[in-house]
């Protein structure tokens, strides 16, 4: 008899979450943020369903701040077959003229993301939305729930989560109460960049090394990736190989200096590597405890 | 698989082949608050490298802050995840961490201590493989340690790790040592666990957790990591029969109907002959379905779509199983429960249940017992409440197909969800089925006679007792009555002086009127019983048919027929009332043994001769026949 790989031990669990969110949600939707992990759910939403379409769309909530071969990659996917993509836009917040440099990133974050999430789960009346979120992100993280229950109000309340018993999901809600489902809780960062090895799944290429213009800001380098960044004085956009091992709004996602041009390149120097994942994303070094106050407000 | 190319680096293509076949191991840490759990996992964290460098500045800031260890690094801190628990410095969730070796993947569940975080404890466990059972080498064992690895072999897991922390607080002594393993191998004799390996350690510096020390060289076993690396612990679903809870009915067209699910245990090649559960029905498999292609062979574990040869309903909640071991149908099973809800567990409730992929209704129609998760004994429960453990009888709106947990855990698991608050309030593991498929009786799971006596924690039965005036009935039903409540159960006495008065009052004591009076009688008992009561009926009765009639009203082995069984000539001569005076004299009519036939029961439950029995022993007697037939606990 043969056994599994860890990874095709992950990936199955992964799918039999899919289908329990397909089977027992009224109008699910799996958010879509076009970067790694979201490339990976949505292999495994083709798999669990296979041959099938996909029981569910995608949603993206576009803060109008990502980076444009992104969005670029996003058009392409879902233009495919099978794929209904959703966009949406925070509108009050643009007409409000927030931004990441006006206003901050904690503003920035919670008005074109949180609350975009918020207005657009609203809209479609969507009642489970699936997200890529991981237990080995953040330190809050690790005691997130496969089935993370949220209230009308779209909080998450660490004391009411529903224990989870083997792989029996508890699913049901009471209107107006929401679910953010969490097939790839289990996996590492490692276990991700190796399936996509495995797999050939496709990335943005700015996953990859490539020359790119940008500035060291904060001991950081951000990229300049068009002329709505303000750059303060003595900056001036340099060319360096960079790299992003996440992405987000561009102003607030930084830059790794990396030849990595492959993913082999990428699970080589990961072996080798020395500061964590979620360094790269800027909104967590806000505050102590950052990512837990976001989580009960409804970012995921 | 083309898209990218393959490394150019030897090197990198070996470490990628072997962290691609590296094995899971699941395990959960369990132990008492400040035993070092928490020190231990960021330790096992930081010593495989899952610690990065920003961590690490910001564990030596935090440690400062808030840790325990001085300026020290207190490794504690990178497993404490929320700010609430920061704060309090406890522990309040289950909270999984990863880390991995050369040799294997990990995945922790790191549950609280605390005695009232059963539930969390029991959350961890389902899914792992093994335990680590801390316990602090200054303590020894504590009766959270009894209850914890109670807990984890209740859920099946059967390889235990016994971590003897804080070696280093008791001068790396070995007797300690020595002597906690013998306190615990004692204990733990009779838990079913295949093996349990005791490792002194100390997880503050690191001694015996990923390499061998030299201040406890009298320890010649492997260190905990090394001995994780290679214990063989995995759960044996794989040689258990094939189970395959259908999750989903796959119809993208008119050609193709697939069922998609997880295989949960054993394995399944085209051409199998399987059987769908409940309905029975039989078929093979044709396909095995994956986007990679069909499989010749799909194992425990894998997610896939199987098509069948023939065309058999099938549908989400269904169970395709091995057509030669077939998983067991049924709509009443006995299970342990472990309640997680702080509003107690109430028999004769609806609660939603998922088992497997079907969702259905269950009624706790008997809680039999509650097991104190310390000394394991059993105690008389009628209810469950937050983190208490108790047997009982559960029954469901319909049938389904399932396994004993402790064959095949994945399909003899469920939990229990209120249905108003959708809160999830217990899990259950299945014991054995109460009835089988072939003689189905369905029971409503409306509020019925079994709900009531659930509720009261009892068996319901009539106990008649039947006897000459003054025979001494109502002394000795009224003694049982007391025992009764005492115990805690809820009763009631029918006799004369309160039917006749009322209920009866229109009646007399002629022939007919004495069958009017206890098929009345009868009829309130049985209306009682069905309320869930023990009802005592206390009444001359002199006729057969009529306690025949009582009889016939109610349920097989629910009407004691209680025989005070005196001779007229005592019962006359005791004369408490007067009655027979009065009979012989003429000025009562119709007087049993007088001027009225008394039939005595040819084959009562129990005979009570009281001339030598007084009536606290005829009630002894009572109460000891009762309890031997099951109606009533062991006192
Ligand atoms: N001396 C010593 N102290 C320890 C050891 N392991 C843990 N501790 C300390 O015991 C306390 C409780 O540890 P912690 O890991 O938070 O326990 P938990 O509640 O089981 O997670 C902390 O102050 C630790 O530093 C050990 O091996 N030796």
């Amino acid at each position: 008899m043969q056994t599994l790989t860890h990874l095709e031990r992950l990936e199955a669990e992964s799918i039999h979450i899919l289908r329990e969110v397909a089977a027992t949600a009224q109008n699910p939707v799996m958010m879509y943020s076009i970067g790694k992990d979201s490339s990976v759910m949505l292999h495994l939403a083709r798999k669990a369903f296979f041959p099938g379409p996909l029981p569910f769309p995608l949603l993206h909530i576009d803060t109008l701040w990502k980076f444009r071969e992104m969005i670029a990659f996003r058009d392409a996917v879902a233009a495919s077959p099978g794929i209904r993509l959703l966009v949406h836009t925070n509108q009050e917040g643009v007409a409000a003229g927030v931004n990441p440099f006006a206003s901050g990133s904690s503003v920035h974050t919670d008005v074109m993301k949180t609350q975009a999430l918020k207005q657009a789960l609203d809209l479609h009346r969507f009642d489970v939305a699936i997200g890529g979120a991981r237990r080995d992100e953040e330190k809050s993280r690790a005691k997130e729930r496969v089935f993370s229950f949220r209230t009308a109000q779209h909080r998450w309340d660490p004391k009411a989560q529903r224990p989870e018993l083997w792989s029996l999901y508890n699913t049901r809600i009471r209107p107006g109460e929401t679910i953010r489902a969490f097939p790839i809780s289990n996996w590492t960062e490692l276990d991700i960049w190796q399936y996509i090895y495995q797999e050939g799944i496709d990335l943005v290429p700015l996953y990859f090394a490539a020359d790119r213009p940008v500035v060291a800001r904060g001991g950081q380098w951000l990229m300049v990736d068009d002329d709505r960044m303000p750059l303060e004085p003595g900056e001036t956009p340099q060319m360096r190989r960079v790299r992003f091992r996440t992405l987000g709004c561009y102003p607030l996602t930084a830059a790794l200096e990396s030849p990595a041009g492959s993913v082999a390149d990428i699970i080589e120097e990961m072996l080798i590597t020395t500061t964590s994942e979620r360094q790269g994303r800027l909104i967590d070094s806000d505050a102590p405890a950052s990512m837990e106050m976001k989580k009960q407000e409804g970012y995921f | 698989m083309a898209a990218y190319p393959a490394p150019e680096n030897a090197r990198l293509e070996r470490f990628l082949n072997e962290q691609l076949h590296k094995s899971l191991l699941r395990f959960i840490t369990c132990g008492s608050v400040d035993d070092g759990k928490s020190t231990l996992i960021g330790r096992l964290l930081f010593e495989s490298k899952m610690i990065f460098d920003d961590q690490l500045a910001t564990l030596k800031s935090e440690s400062r802050r808030y840790g325990t260890q001085g300026d020290d690094i207190d490794y504690a801190l990178l497993v404490d995840g929320l700010a609430a628990e920061r704060e309090q410095g406890i522990t309040i969730d289950v909270a999984y961490r990863f880390f991995s070796t050369s040799a294997r993947k990990y995945i922790v569940a790191d549950t609280p201590g605390h005695e009232q975080y059963t539930r969390n404890m029991a959350t961890g466990a389902s899914t792992a493989d093994l335990a680590v059972v801390m316990i602090d080498a200054r303590k020894g064992v504590l009766t959270q340690t009894r209850r914890h690895s109670f807990i984890v072999s209740l859920l099946g897991i059967r390889h235990i790790v016994l971590c003897v922390n804080k070696m280093d607080l008791v001068g790396h002594d070995e007797a300690t040592f020595r002597r906690i393993v013998a306190d615990y191998a004692e204990f733990a004799a009779d838990l079913g666990f295949a093996s349990v390996e005791a490792i002194p350690v100390s997880a503050l510096r690191g001694d015996n957790v990923t390499a061998p020390s030299d201040r406890m060289p009298w320890y010649s076993g492997p260190a905990l990591l090394p001995y994780l690396d290679t214990v063989d612990a995995a759960r044996a679903t794989d040689a258990a029969p094939f189970r395959f809870p259908v999750q989903l009915v796959s119809r993208p067209d008119h050609a193709f109907r697939g069922f998609a699910g997880q295989i949960t245990s054993g394995s399944i090649r085209p051409g199998a002959a399987v059987r769908v559960l409940p309905s029975g029905r039989q078929s093979a498999i044709h396909r095995i379905v994956t986007m990679d292609g069909d499989l010749d062979e799909a194992v425990s574990g894998q997610s896939v779509t199987l098509t069948l040869r023939d065309e058999v309903d099938v549908s989400r909640g269904d169970m395709i199983v091995e057509d030669r071991a077939p998983a067991e149908v049924s709509d009443q099973f006995q299970a342990t429960l472990v309640w997680m809800s702080e509003q107690p567990m109430l028999p004769g409730r609806a609660y939603a249940m998922k088992l497997g992929t079907r969702e259905c209704q269950v009624q706790v129609t008997e809680p039999k017992y509650r097991i104190d998760v310390n000394t394991r004994a059993h105690e008389a429960a009628r209810t469950l409440a937050l983190n208490e453990i108790g047997v009982c009888n559960i029954s469901l709106d319909r049938m389904v197909a399932f396994d004993p947990y402790r064959d095949i855990a994945a399909t003899g698991g469920f939990i229990m969800i209120d249905r108003l608050t959708n809160e999830t309030v217990g899990l259950g593991l299945i014991d054995f089925a109460l009835r089988r498929a072939s003689n189905i009786h369905r029971q409503a799971l409306d509020v019925d006679k079994a709900a009531r006596a659930g509720l009261k924690a009892q068996k319901p039965v009539i106990l008649w007792f039947t006897g000459l005036s003054g025979s001494g009935k109502s002394t000795i039903a009224n003694i049982v009555e007391r025992r009764l409540t005492a115990m805690g159960k809820h009763t009631y006495t029918l006799d004369g002086d309160n039917v006749r008065h009322g209920l009866n009052r229109d009646l007399g004591f002629t022939d007919a009127d004495r069958v009017e009076n206890i098929r009345r009688v009868g009829e309130v008992a049985r209306l009682m019983l069905d309320a869930g009561l023990i009802v005592l009926v206390s009444f001359i009765s002199p006729f057969r048919a009529e306690r025949r009639m009582a009889r016939a009203m109610v349920e097989d082995g629910e009407f004691w027929e209680i025989h005070v069984d005196t001779p007229l000539a005592i019962a006359e001569a005791r004369d408490v009332k007067g009655l027979y005076k009065k009979a012989r004299a003429g000025k009562l009519r119709n007087f049993t043994g007088i001027d009225s036939p008394y039939e005595p029961p040819r084959d009562p439950e129990i005979r009570l001769d009281t001339v030598s029995l007084s009536p606290d022993a005829a009630a002894d007697l009572i109460i000891a026949r009762l309890t031997h037939a099951g109606l009533i606990e062991e006192a």
